[in-house]
């Protein structure tokens, strides 16, 4: 019985599902990919622009296609009763439901950090920022998935919680939001970015170490 | 008491109001190995709330629940008991293995291995296949074969025999009869009248 394991299982568990569910892959991606693509549409042939406001389209697509994925983490375990036995195991919930955030941002999470080189690219970002974008949203996107996470167990049980879900968890990306915008913005004038990216890492440490326990905490409370 | 390893559950002054309504007041019991808690009821009468406050689910609105002596909070409560409720939490696009395979991770091991559960229920050969393909009963053969393959002392089902037919009944009586002997305790609601002739078996009537 050891935690390790557990924790491994977890894991494992929640990729075989996703590859077995495909859609869960494919609709965030998707959805980051076209809501990218609407804004050259929308803005017309001002690649200067385009280029100006490029960081903020990226990250502020990646933030809604994090929101569009969120419900999917807990809600299949809360309707079958996966999450009463992950609550009644003698592991510590947090640790568990930490294995499900992760396993839920290499599924929604990950794919993002495959196509955003292409798609900054597309929307005129100087090679030499994609390094920072790519590790902003390394950086960054895990802390979505665990910020996220304590919004959707809060909501879980409601029939209609993604109104709620959604004006809940927006505010709470803002600080990512800026930070992670702000160091592209500066990467690709050239400018050092080192600071951006520290407050990214201690805001990713606090949140891998503050959120689980809430999240577990309002599990509890929705399976009642 | 101490040269046998003998476990205890209590439930002392136990009420549970729910809307309003009291669904069952100053509720007392202790149970200890080797018996069963039959928990009767018409429909809305609080045996699955009763179940739910156990299990940690919901606090009791008075009253505590004791493990061995110790409250549920400080004991091994978590480690000796094992849950099948109305939803079976088994994953449907997970095979039989796989499902199983994952509760065993979140516990530890008990006193079958997973192919000799499955013998047991009645499901040997079913190893890959997907749970989606599984009739309801054999779903509920599944989720109780949950019960083998961990370690465990007290079983808390909720109608464990929805779904199943006369053999499948007299298999999971068989199973609890055996788990009562060898020192287990199990805590049950049921429309069915159970057949249990050798074990020690206390009705509390909700209603």
């Amino acid at each position: 019985m050891s935690l390790s394991r557990a924790f491994f299982a977890v894991i494992r568990r929640d990729l075989v599902l996703a590859l077995r569910r495909r859609s869960e892959i494919a609709n965030p991606l998707l959805f980051f990919i076209l809501v990218i693509t609407l804004f050259p549409l929308g803005i017309g042939a001002q690649p200067h622009l385009l280029q100006a406001i490029a960081p903020g389209i990226i990250w502020v697509s990646a933030l809604l296609a994090a929101m569009l994925s969120l419900d999917s983490l807990f809600r299949s375990d809360f309707d079958d009763g996966s999450l009463e036995q992950i609550l009644l195991s003698p592991h510590p919930t947090s640790i568990l439901v930490l294995a499900k955030i992760v396993a839920h941002w290499l599924v929604t999470g990950l794919p993002l950090l495959i196509v955003a080189p292409l798609l900054a690219v597309f929307l005129g970002l100087p090679n030499h920022s994609l390094g920072i974008l790519l590790l902003t949203l390394l950086l960054g996107t895990p802390v979505l998935s665990l910020i996220g996470a304590i919004g959707v167990a809060l909501t879980v049980g409601l029939r209609r919680g993604g109104m709620i879900l959604s004006l809940l968890v927006l505010p709470l990306y803002v600080p990512v939001l800026i930070f992670a915008g702000n160091a592209v913005q500066m990467a690709s004038g050239g400018l050092p970015v080192d600071a951006q990216i520290n407050i990214l890492i201690a805001i990713l440490l606090m949140a891998l170490v503050l959120t689980p326990w809430p999240t577990a905490a309002a599990l509890k409370m929705s399976i009642n | 008491m101490q040269t046998q390893a003998t476990h205890s559950l209590e439930g002392r002054g136990l009420s549970c109001i729910r809307d309003d309504r009291v669904l069952f007041e100053e509720l007392v019991f202790e149970l200890v190995s080797g018996q069963v808690l039959l928990l009767e009821g018409k429909n809305g009468s609080g045996k699955t709330s009763l179940l739910r406050i156990l299990c940690g689910f919901r606090e009791p609105d008075t009253g505590r629940i004791h493990w061995c002596g110790e409250a549920v909070k400080d004991s091994q409560f978590y480690a000796d008991m094992v849950y099948v409720g109305h939803l079976d939490g088994i994953k449907k696009e997970l095979t039989v293995l796989e499902n199983l395979k994952m509760s065993l991770a979140l516990s530890s091991s008990g006193r079958y291995s997973i192919d000799q559960a499955l013998t047991k229920v009645h499901l040997s050969g079913y190893d890959d296949v997907l749970v989606q393909a599984l009739s309801a009963g054999q779903k509920r053969r599944l989720s109780l074969a949950r019960l083998l393959i961990t370690e465990n002392v007290l079983w808390i089902l909720d109608e464990p025999f929805t779904s199943l037919d006369k053999q499948g009944i007299a298999l999971i009586e068989s199973l609890m009869a055996e788990h009562c002997a060898s020192g287990g305790m199990i805590v049950l609601t049921s429309h069915h009248d159970i057949d249990l002739p050798d074990v020690d078996v206390q009705r509390i009537n909700l209603s």
